[in-house]
Protein backbone atom coordinates (compact mmCIF):
# COMPACT_ATOMS: atom_id res chain seq x y z
CA UNK A 1 0.00 0.00 0.00
CA UNK A 2 3.01 2.32 0.79
CA UNK A 3 4.21 1.97 -2.58
CA UNK A 4 0.63 2.29 -3.82
CA UNK A 5 0.87 5.84 -2.18
CA UNK A 6 4.34 6.93 -3.38
CA UNK A 7 2.89 6.28 -6.76
CA UNK A 8 -0.36 8.11 -6.77
CA UNK A 9 1.60 10.81 -5.04
CA UNK A 10 3.86 10.88 -8.08
CA UNK A 11 1.10 10.83 -10.84
CA UNK A 12 -0.72 13.77 -8.72
CA UNK A 13 3.04 15.85 -8.76
CA UNK A 14 2.92 15.52 -12.03
CA UNK A 15 -0.56 15.68 -13.10
CA UNK A 16 -0.34 19.77 -10.82
CA UNK A 17 3.21 20.02 -12.89
CA UNK A 18 2.47 18.90 -16.44
CA UNK A 19 3.85 21.64 -18.44
CA UNK A 20 7.20 20.50 -19.56
CA UNK A 21 7.04 23.09 -22.33
CA UNK A 22 8.44 25.81 -20.65
CA UNK A 23 12.17 25.42 -21.48
CA UNK A 24 10.59 25.96 -24.89
CA UNK A 25 8.02 28.63 -24.76
CA UNK A 26 10.44 30.47 -21.81
CA UNK A 27 7.21 30.81 -19.75
CA UNK A 28 4.77 29.03 -17.25
CA UNK A 29 1.43 27.35 -18.43
CA UNK A 30 -1.41 29.63 -19.51
CA UNK A 31 -3.92 27.18 -20.90
CA UNK A 32 -7.40 26.74 -19.78
CA UNK A 33 -6.59 23.96 -17.01
CA UNK A 34 -5.67 26.76 -14.91
CA UNK A 35 -8.59 27.23 -13.92
CA UNK A 36 -8.74 23.85 -11.88
CA UNK A 37 -7.69 24.19 -8.37
CA UNK A 38 -4.86 22.25 -6.74
CA UNK A 39 -5.97 20.15 -4.30
CA UNK A 40 -2.48 20.11 -3.09
CA UNK A 41 -0.21 22.60 -2.18
CA UNK A 42 1.21 23.97 -5.69
CA UNK A 43 2.17 27.15 -6.64
CA UNK A 44 1.04 28.27 -9.76
CA UNK A 45 3.54 30.63 -10.72
CA UNK A 46 6.03 27.33 -11.15
CA UNK A 47 6.42 26.73 -14.65
CA UNK A 48 5.37 23.40 -14.63
CA UNK A 49 2.22 23.77 -12.75
CA UNK A 50 -0.98 22.77 -14.41
CA UNK A 51 -3.42 24.53 -11.67
CA UNK A 52 -4.29 27.73 -9.78
CA UNK A 53 -2.72 26.95 -5.99
CA UNK A 54 -5.95 27.52 -3.58
CA UNK A 55 -3.87 29.59 -1.03
CA UNK A 56 -2.33 31.66 -3.17
CA UNK A 57 -5.78 32.29 -5.49
CA UNK A 58 -7.77 33.10 -1.93
CA UNK A 59 -4.52 35.59 -0.79
CA UNK A 60 -5.19 37.41 -3.94
CA UNK A 61 -8.87 37.75 -4.36
CA UNK A 62 -8.72 38.77 -0.32
CA UNK A 63 -6.39 41.22 -0.94
CA UNK A 64 -8.47 43.16 -3.79
CA UNK A 65 -11.52 43.20 -2.37
CA UNK A 66 -11.72 46.58 -1.81
CA UNK A 67 -10.85 47.21 -5.08
CA UNK A 68 -13.39 44.63 -6.30
CA UNK A 69 -16.28 45.92 -3.85
CA UNK A 70 -15.36 49.38 -5.67
CA UNK A 71 -15.56 48.42 -9.47
CA UNK A 72 -18.92 46.19 -8.50
CA UNK A 73 -17.17 42.77 -9.07
CA UNK A 74 -18.22 41.50 -5.96
CA UNK A 75 -15.09 39.26 -5.83
CA UNK A 76 -15.05 37.82 -2.36
CA UNK A 77 -13.13 34.19 -3.23
CA UNK A 78 -16.24 32.52 -2.94
CA UNK A 79 -15.23 30.01 -5.87
CA UNK A 80 -12.15 29.40 -4.48
CA UNK A 81 -13.42 29.16 -1.24
CA UNK A 82 -15.49 26.45 -2.90
CA UNK A 83 -13.50 24.41 -4.98
CA UNK A 84 -11.20 23.71 -1.47
CA UNK A 85 -14.03 23.38 0.85
CA UNK A 86 -15.39 20.39 -1.63
CA UNK A 87 -12.17 19.26 -1.77
CA UNK A 88 -11.83 18.96 1.75
CA UNK A 89 -15.85 17.94 2.63
CA UNK A 90 -14.47 14.99 0.39
CA UNK A 91 -11.21 14.01 1.40
CA UNK A 92 -10.00 16.07 4.13
CA UNK A 93 -6.09 15.45 4.67
CA UNK A 94 -5.98 12.16 2.38
CA UNK A 95 -5.42 15.17 0.11
CA UNK A 96 -2.33 15.88 2.02
CA UNK A 97 -1.10 12.23 2.18
CA UNK A 98 -1.83 11.34 -1.13
CA UNK A 99 -2.18 14.34 -3.43
CA UNK A 100 0.34 17.10 -2.19
CA UNK A 101 3.49 17.80 -4.02
CA UNK A 102 5.37 19.35 -1.52
CA UNK A 103 4.07 16.87 1.24
CA UNK A 104 5.51 14.11 -1.16
CA UNK A 105 9.26 16.22 -1.96
CA UNK A 106 9.08 16.21 2.21
CA UNK A 107 8.36 12.31 2.30
CA UNK A 108 11.69 11.67 -0.01
CA UNK A 109 13.63 14.29 1.70
CA UNK A 110 13.28 11.81 5.25
CA UNK A 111 14.30 9.26 3.60
CA UNK A 112 17.19 10.60 3.34
CA UNK A 113 19.72 8.65 6.71
CA UNK A 114 19.74 10.35 9.46
CA UNK A 115 18.75 10.80 13.01
CA UNK A 116 15.20 11.25 13.25
CA UNK A 117 13.56 14.21 15.30
CA UNK A 118 10.08 14.48 16.93
CA UNK A 119 8.04 17.90 16.35
CA UNK A 120 6.68 19.06 19.46
CA UNK A 121 2.58 18.97 19.27
CA UNK A 122 2.44 22.46 19.73
CA UNK A 123 3.69 23.22 16.79
CA UNK A 124 1.14 22.23 15.36
CA UNK A 125 -1.11 24.69 16.29
CA UNK A 126 1.19 27.43 14.21
CA UNK A 127 -0.39 26.30 11.10
CA UNK A 128 -3.90 27.69 12.43
CA UNK A 129 -2.59 31.21 12.77
CA UNK A 130 -0.59 31.12 9.48
CA UNK A 131 -4.14 30.29 7.93
CA UNK A 132 -6.03 32.81 9.93
CA UNK A 133 -3.49 35.61 9.85
CA UNK A 134 -1.15 35.33 6.70
CA UNK A 135 -3.69 33.90 4.36
CA UNK A 136 -6.68 35.53 6.01
CA UNK A 137 -6.90 38.94 8.09
CA UNK A 138 -3.08 40.21 7.05
CA UNK A 139 -4.15 40.49 3.35
CA UNK A 140 -7.61 41.79 4.37
CA UNK A 141 -6.54 43.94 6.37
CA UNK A 142 -3.18 45.45 5.61
CA UNK A 143 -3.86 47.59 2.64
CA UNK A 144 -1.89 50.45 0.60
CA UNK A 145 -3.24 53.95 -0.47
CA UNK A 146 -4.69 51.95 -3.41
CA UNK A 147 -6.82 49.55 -0.79
CA UNK A 148 -4.82 46.70 -2.04
CA UNK A 149 -3.09 44.17 0.74
CA UNK A 150 -0.69 41.64 0.03
CA UNK A 151 -0.39 38.02 -0.33
CA UNK A 152 1.46 37.68 3.21
CA UNK A 153 2.08 33.83 3.23
CA UNK A 154 3.35 33.93 -0.14
CA UNK A 155 5.66 36.75 -0.43
CA UNK A 156 6.81 36.12 3.68
CA UNK A 157 6.68 32.70 3.90
CA UNK A 158 5.59 29.71 1.46
CA UNK A 159 8.47 27.19 1.24
CA UNK A 160 7.11 25.44 -1.97
CA UNK A 161 6.16 29.31 -3.81
CA UNK A 162 10.36 29.30 -3.62
CA UNK A 163 11.25 25.92 -4.72
CA UNK A 164 9.00 25.17 -7.60
CA UNK A 165 8.70 29.02 -8.38
CA UNK A 166 11.02 31.19 -7.25
CA UNK A 167 14.19 29.42 -8.45
CA UNK A 168 12.83 28.01 -11.24
CA UNK A 169 12.11 31.55 -12.71
CA UNK A 170 14.97 32.94 -11.51
CA UNK A 171 16.71 30.56 -13.89
CA UNK A 172 14.47 31.02 -17.01
CA UNK A 173 14.14 34.48 -17.15
CA UNK A 174 17.64 36.01 -16.30
CA UNK A 175 16.21 39.79 -16.63
CA UNK A 176 14.57 38.75 -13.06
CA UNK A 177 17.96 38.52 -10.98
CA UNK A 178 18.32 42.10 -11.06
CA UNK A 179 15.45 42.31 -8.27
CA UNK A 180 16.41 39.93 -5.95
CA UNK A 181 16.54 41.28 -2.55
CA UNK A 182 16.58 40.87 1.22
CA UNK A 183 12.56 39.37 0.77
CA UNK A 184 13.72 37.09 -1.96
CA UNK A 185 16.85 35.22 0.55
CA UNK A 186 14.81 35.65 3.27
CA UNK A 187 12.21 32.89 1.23
CA UNK A 188 15.69 31.17 0.64
CA UNK A 189 16.75 30.81 4.05
CA UNK A 190 12.82 29.73 4.85
CA UNK A 191 12.82 27.22 2.22
CA UNK A 192 16.40 25.63 3.08
CA UNK A 193 15.33 25.47 6.92
CA UNK A 194 12.48 23.30 5.88
CA UNK A 195 14.12 21.20 3.51
CA UNK A 196 17.15 20.62 6.31
CA UNK A 197 14.27 19.70 8.93
CA UNK A 198 12.39 17.62 6.75
CA UNK A 199 14.95 15.20 6.34
CA UNK A 200 15.26 15.12 10.32
CA UNK A 201 11.70 15.39 11.11
CA UNK A 202 8.51 13.60 8.89
CA UNK A 203 6.45 16.40 6.90
CA UNK A 204 7.63 19.78 9.15
CA UNK A 205 5.72 22.29 6.95
CA UNK A 206 2.31 19.97 6.78
CA UNK A 207 2.28 19.56 10.47
CA UNK A 208 3.47 23.49 11.79
CA UNK A 209 3.26 25.64 8.52
CA UNK A 210 1.04 24.85 5.98
CA UNK A 211 -2.86 26.81 5.86
CA UNK A 212 -3.81 24.34 3.29
CA UNK A 213 -3.05 21.36 5.74
CA UNK A 214 -4.50 23.74 8.20
CA UNK A 215 -8.14 24.10 6.37
CA UNK A 216 -8.35 20.31 5.56
CA UNK A 217 -8.24 19.40 8.81
CA UNK A 218 -11.00 21.19 10.06
CA UNK A 219 -12.92 18.36 8.03
CA UNK A 220 -11.33 15.84 9.75
CA UNK A 221 -14.27 14.50 11.61
CA UNK A 222 -16.94 15.21 9.05
CA UNK A 223 -15.33 14.19 5.67
CA UNK A 224 -16.99 11.73 3.23
CA UNK A 225 -13.97 9.67 3.24
CA UNK A 226 -12.35 8.82 6.34
CA UNK A 227 -10.40 6.20 8.53
CA UNK A 228 -12.42 4.52 11.16
CA UNK A 229 -11.40 2.30 14.29
CA UNK A 230 -12.93 -0.14 15.08
CA UNK A 231 -13.55 -0.22 19.10
CA UNK A 232 -14.47 -3.77 19.55
CA UNK A 233 -11.57 -5.17 17.45
CA UNK A 234 -8.98 -2.80 19.08
CA UNK A 235 -6.48 -4.42 21.44
CA UNK A 236 -4.97 -1.30 22.37
CA UNK A 237 -1.70 -2.60 21.47
CA UNK A 238 -0.03 0.53 20.30
CA UNK A 239 1.22 -0.85 17.26
CA UNK A 240 -0.35 1.83 14.88
CA UNK A 241 1.53 4.74 17.28
CA UNK A 242 4.83 3.21 15.80
CA UNK A 243 4.22 3.14 12.11
CA UNK A 244 2.32 6.93 12.02
CA UNK A 245 4.59 9.67 10.15
CA UNK A 246 2.93 12.37 11.83
CA UNK A 247 2.80 11.02 15.57
CA UNK A 248 0.05 10.65 16.33
CA UNK A 249 -1.96 7.45 18.20
CA UNK A 250 -4.58 6.24 16.02
CA UNK A 251 -6.65 3.96 17.87
CA UNK A 252 -7.01 7.50 20.91
CA UNK A 253 -7.39 10.35 18.60
CA UNK A 254 -9.13 8.48 15.45
CA UNK A 255 -10.07 11.93 13.97
CA UNK A 256 -7.04 13.81 14.84
CA UNK A 257 -6.47 16.82 12.93
CA UNK A 258 -2.99 15.98 12.09
CA UNK A 259 -3.66 12.61 10.69
CA UNK A 260 -3.25 12.78 7.20
CA UNK A 261 -4.43 9.63 6.36
CA UNK A 262 -1.88 7.69 4.55
CA UNK A 263 -3.20 4.48 5.75
CA UNK A 264 -0.04 3.08 7.12
CA UNK A 265 -1.10 2.23 10.42
CA UNK A 266 -4.14 -0.01 8.57
CA UNK A 267 -1.86 -1.62 6.14
CA UNK A 268 1.03 -1.93 7.78
CA UNK A 269 0.73 -2.05 11.57
CA UNK A 270 -2.85 -3.59 12.99
CA UNK A 271 -3.05 -6.98 12.79
CA UNK A 272 -6.37 -7.55 14.35
CA UNK A 273 -8.72 -5.46 11.27
CA UNK A 274 -9.63 -2.50 13.79
CA UNK A 275 -9.03 0.30 10.94
CA UNK A 276 -11.18 0.98 8.20
CA UNK A 277 -11.57 3.51 5.64
CA UNK A 278 -15.76 3.69 5.70
CA UNK A 279 -17.51 6.34 3.08
CA UNK A 280 -20.22 8.14 4.60
CA UNK A 281 -20.38 5.86 7.54
CA UNK A 282 -20.27 2.44 5.27
CA UNK A 283 -17.07 1.01 5.55
CA UNK A 284 -15.58 0.04 2.17
CA UNK A 285 -12.00 -0.82 2.47
CA UNK A 286 -10.82 -3.12 5.40
CA UNK A 287 -12.40 -5.95 7.02
CA UNK A 288 -15.66 -5.52 8.93
CA UNK A 289 -16.16 -5.92 12.84
CA UNK A 290 -18.44 -8.76 12.39
CA UNK A 291 -16.06 -10.97 10.23
CA UNK A 292 -13.38 -10.80 12.79
CA UNK A 293 -15.57 -11.69 15.38
CA UNK A 294 -16.45 -14.45 13.30
CA UNK A 295 -12.62 -15.81 12.57
CA UNK A 296 -12.11 -15.77 16.45
CA UNK A 297 -15.28 -17.68 16.90
CA UNK A 298 -14.03 -20.55 15.03
CA UNK B 1 -24.76 -13.75 13.86
CA UNK B 2 -26.87 -10.28 13.70
CA UNK B 3 -25.72 -8.07 10.76
CA UNK B 4 -24.38 -4.78 12.25
CA UNK B 5 -26.38 -1.89 10.65
CA UNK B 6 -24.17 1.30 9.68
CA UNK B 7 -25.58 4.42 10.29
CA UNK B 8 -24.92 7.28 7.83
CA UNK B 9 -23.49 10.26 8.04
CA UNK B 10 -24.86 13.14 6.60
CA UNK B 11 -22.90 15.94 7.53
CA UNK B 12 -20.37 15.59 4.86
CA UNK B 13 -23.03 15.65 1.93
CA UNK B 14 -24.06 19.00 4.09
CA UNK B 15 -20.47 20.60 3.80
CA UNK B 16 -20.40 19.61 0.15
CA UNK B 17 -23.43 20.93 -0.43
CA UNK B 18 -22.65 24.81 1.38
CA UNK B 19 -19.47 24.24 -0.67
CA UNK B 20 -21.06 23.65 -3.97
CA UNK B 21 -23.03 26.58 -3.22
CA UNK B 22 -20.29 28.63 -2.87
CA UNK B 23 -18.47 27.57 -6.07
CA UNK B 24 -21.56 28.06 -7.87
CA UNK B 25 -21.28 32.08 -6.84
CA UNK B 26 -18.16 32.16 -7.54
CA UNK B 27 -19.12 30.87 -11.16
CA UNK B 28 -22.20 33.34 -11.50
CA UNK B 29 -20.05 36.42 -10.14
CA UNK B 30 -17.72 35.48 -13.17
CA UNK B 31 -14.85 35.04 -10.05
CA UNK B 32 -13.33 31.65 -12.43
CA UNK B 33 -12.23 34.67 -15.15
CA UNK B 34 -10.14 36.43 -12.51
CA UNK B 35 -8.77 33.10 -10.95
CA UNK B 36 -7.75 32.66 -14.09
CA UNK B 37 -6.00 35.68 -15.34
CA UNK B 38 -4.52 35.31 -12.19
CA UNK B 39 -3.01 31.91 -12.24
CA UNK B 40 -1.44 32.91 -16.16
CA UNK B 41 0.98 35.67 -14.83
CA UNK B 42 3.64 34.97 -12.60
CA UNK B 43 3.42 36.60 -9.72
CA UNK B 44 6.47 38.01 -8.74
CA UNK B 45 5.42 39.01 -5.06
CA UNK B 46 4.18 35.62 -4.92
CA UNK B 47 7.94 34.01 -5.17
CA UNK B 48 9.43 36.59 -3.02
CA UNK B 49 10.23 39.16 -5.73
CA UNK B 50 9.37 42.55 -6.06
Amino acid sequence: MELLRKWVQALWFFLTNGFWGFPLTGNLYQGPLKVICSPGLNCYSCPAATTFCPIGSLQQLLLGIRFSLQTGQFLFGTFVLGSMGMLGAAFGRFICGWACPFGFIQELLHKIPSPKFSITPWLTWLKYGFLLFFVIILPLALVDDFGMGKPWFCKFICPAGTLEAGIPMLILIPDLRSTVDWLYLNKIVIMIAFITWSIFASRPFCRTTCPLGAFYALFSRYQLIKLKLNVDNCTKCGACHKVCPVEIKFNETPDSYECVNCMRCMTEACHFDAIAVEIAGYPVFGRQPERKIKTINR
Amino acid sequence: MKKKKFKLRRAPFILLAIFLLSWLVGISLNEPARVLEQAKSICLECIGIG
